[in-house]
């Protein structure tokens, strides 16, 4: 199993992945490792390529928006909202307001189910599996009221371009306010469990460790950037949907804690008080619910040969709970679009864990690699695989590969 | 003759206890399993699940890996499940006495409990995983760390009911027979307590269960240690965890729990030694549920650095608190 050096010399290597206990999704790690102590790390992504841009260019906007669904299991709204937003931009389209509101309820009730997911996995990480039933038992009532709403637990298949597929209506309010309720009451509760644990904190404090000026360098975005202090968060720094009209604020740890460390600790706080502030933007959302369609155009036909028409590019982009997703999309008049490309918000953030690992002990590594909430399957848009062999890419070969394109694009 | 009938006695005793170890070790570990579940809100697995896994275990594949050092490989479970049944050999169940009482004692018995873990180390070694090799280097010190504080144990009831002036103070007949609680002043029962409390926290590491699970650390090493084991090797394995932790509970309750019930009702004969051992059962379950079920419930696991830092710093303290606590105790009572 000693990939690299002859065994029994310092550094030694410890391959982790492509599938291992600690990862939740494949990717492949090398750590060369002086006894108990990470020296450096490299890993490889792209493990889980699924071609799923390849498939979207041989659809119609309308067919992809389903398809966005499925690029990852927990933020299935915000692949949708993301590619919904860019191509109503090519389009012109403006959405109704009331479409706004459901877009925002349902992508903040997505944040609460995925942050509530990610710190059950986080505890179970640190060999903490009472916390970790106990989180994901508590995550159930945000998966219901998402059920309630959208019909689907996971897939939620609510974002239409132009849209939304389904209103919610007035007799939903109640169900919707009593999970509302059920999250306020619990917040105090999850906070002190989770902040307040000697053990969690002995794991957590000062590990994993990410300064501002890495985390500006990195580009990483979203909870791991506010956890380092970068104070951003596209809801507040470019609204869309209904963000504008909601009073939110970038959650950032020092102004809960009094500091910023930007360790494993401060990306929790972060998270767990981002499930606090989506119920209140959500009960925002419900208080001040405009009336009229869910629809710009709900004759599909009459939908679909306007996507035909539309040329253009856009960027759509949303505040997923991982960090800003992005797509760009380019339409050209035909029914598929010329290019359609994903960034998930993990892809931002993996390029962080060389940083915060290299010094950090094994036992650090699955809740290090944890606390950025890695998503692969949103990531892992490319695999280049020659000849049966997989090959790593350099800069100027795909430099070179993207001349070439864009020469033989002009013609 | 007389030694034939001992040899017979020992050999019919030798393979009751081995029966007793492993079926009531498994038991052990289904119960402990239950309880977390319910603990969790889960339903958890049934109670003979145990079992079941070291049926199936025993019906599979025992793979050997090619980088692995064969014979210390395959040897290295056989001495782990012998070497933890020898111990049950020198400890009492219920009001019966050990079946090796007066071949042996504490100090016999402390070199016996590193058996189990050194065969872990070994085996762990000539896996040739890398997951496997930081599991050993983690085991053994875990080993030491630990070390230290089970010895103040030992040591200061020994030392406590020397300087009263009982004779062969390390034999656990003896133990038995002078409970510390009957010896000890107000002070000597505060250090007795700790004591008490040393050995709860000690029992999780000798059986590598979370806090102390570092060694397997599922979620960092892959099951550590035993990442290689498959087969009958690992139900081997399986199965000396169970009689490890049957083991660490007998220790537990021979020094601090050793009363019988049986004294009490007046009875004798069968019905005595049958209500021992019910009542002795029952003592197994609920310090097993004290020392590792509700630890492991409660806390994450410890980084290796943090579990050394625990025993030698913290619960080596301690022991030596409780060492002069029963130190003043016994010049104030002689």
């Amino acid at each position: 199993m000693n990939t690299g050096g002859k065994p029994g010399t310092v550094p030694y290597t410890v391959p982790i992945g492509p599938v291992h206990p600690a990862l939740k999704e494949p990717v492949m790690f090398t750590f060369k490792m002086n006894g108990e102590v990470v020296e450096s790390v490299d890993f490889a992504p792209g493990q889980t390529h699924r071609g799923i841009e390849w498939m979207g260019m041989r659809r119609n906007p309308v067919q992809i928006v389903h398809l966005t669904d499925r690029i990852c299991g927990i933020c299935g709204v915000s692949h949708s909202l993301a590619f919904a937003r860019a191509v109503e931009q090519i389009m012109g389209i403006d959405v109704p307001a009331r479409a706004d509101y459901v877009r925002t309820i349902v992508a903040e009730l997505e944040r609460i189910q995925s942050h509530l997911l990610w710190a059950g996995v986080a505890v179970h990480e640190l060999g903490f599996d009472s916390l970790f039933y106990l989180a994901w038992r508590v995550r159930e009532e945000s998966m219901d009221v998402i059920e309630y709403i959208t019909g689907n637990r996971v897939n939620y298949g609510i974002v239409q371009i132009g849209g939304v597929r389904r209103d919610i209506t007035e007799e939903q309010y109640p169900r919707i306010k009593r999970c509302l309720t059920y999250y306020r009451d619990l917040q105090d509760k999850l906070f002190h469990l989770f902040m307040n644990d000697a053990s969690i904190r002995m794991r957590c404090r000062d590990h994993g460790v990410l300064s501002r000026e890495e985390a500006i360098k990195l580009c990483v975005v979203g909870p791991t950037a506010r956890a380092s202090g970068v104070k951003m968060d596209v809801r507040v720094d470019y609204p869309y949907s209904a963000y504008g009209d909601m009073e939110i604020e970038p959650v950032m740890p020092d102004a809960i804690l009094g500091e910023t460390r930007g360790d494993v600790y401060d990306r929790i706080v972060v998270r767990l008080v981002e499930i606090g502030q989506s119920v209140e933007i959500i009960q925002q959302c419900l208080d001040h619910m405009p009336d009229g369609p869910v629809m710009w155009e709900s004759k599909y036909p009459k939908l679909l040969s306007a996507c035909k028409k539309a040329a253009g590019e856009a960027v759509g982009r949303h505040e997923a709970p991982r960090g800003e997703v992005l797509h760009y999309v380019r339409m050209d008049g035909q029914e598929a679009p010329a290019t359609w490309k994903v960034k998930g918000s993990s892809y931002s953030n993996l390029i962080s864990w060389p940083v915060m690992l290299k010094g950090e002990q094994i036992a650090d590594i699955p809740i290090i690699v944890a606390s950025i909430d890695p998503c692969l399957s949103c990531t892992d848009r490319v695999a280049v695989i020659r000849g049966g062999r997989r090959e790593v890419m350099t800069k100027e070969e795909l430099t070179r590969l993207s001349i070439e394109k864009t020469r033989r694009l002009k013609g | 003759m007389s030694w034939m009938e001992d040899l017979l006695l020992l050999g019919i005793g030798g393979i009751a206890v081995s029966v007793y170890g492993v079926v009531a070790g498994l038991l052990l570990l289904g119960i402990d399993r239950k309880l977390v579940a319910r603990m969790q809100a889960r339903i958890g697995p049934p109670i003979r699940q145990p079992f079941v896994d070291v049926q199936k275990l025993f019906t599979k594949q025992n793979i050997v890996p090619e980088h692995a050092v064969a014979w210390l490989f395959n040897g290295a479970p056989v001495v782990a499940l012998v070497s933890s049944l020898v111990i049950l050999l020198y400890l009492p169940i219920g009001s019966i006495p050990p079946v090796l009482s007066g071949y042996g004692d504490l100090i016999l018995i402390m070199y016996l409990l590193t058996i189990p873990a050194l065969a872990l180390v070994a085996g762990g070694f000539s896996s040739g995983s890398p997951y496997a090799t930081v599991g050993a280097q983690r085991e053994m010190v875990t080993m030491i760390s630990y070390e230290l504080p089970l010895a103040i144990v030992f040591i200061a009831i020994a030392w406590r009911m020397s300087a009263d002036g009982i004779g062969d103070p390390f034999s656990l007949v003896t133990i038995m027979q002078y409970p510390l609680w009957g010896l000890v002043g107000p002070l000597g029962l505060i250090g007795g307590l700790i004591l008490l409390f040393i050995l709860l926290l000690v029992t999780p590491a000798e059986l590598s269960r979370i806090p102390f699970d570092t060694p397997e650390a599922e979620t960092e090493l892959a099951g550590g240690l035993l990442v290689e084991y498959s087969g009958k090797n690992l139900a081997m394995f399986y199965t000396a965890q169970g009689v490890k932790t049957l083991v660490m509970a007998s220790i537990l309750i021979a020094l601090f729990l050793p009363w019988n019930p049986s004294g009490l009702l007046g009875l004798g004969g069968i019905l005595a030694a049958g209500i021992d051992i019910a009542f002795f059962l029952l003592k197994l379950v609920v310090v097993v549920f004290a020392s590792v079920t509700l630890v492991r419930a409660m806390v994450a696991r410890f980084r290796i650095t943090q579990v050394v830092g625990m025993y030698w710093l913290f619960l080596g303290l301690m022991g030596i608190i409780a060492l002069i606590l029963l130190g003043i105790d016994a010049i104030g009572g002689a």
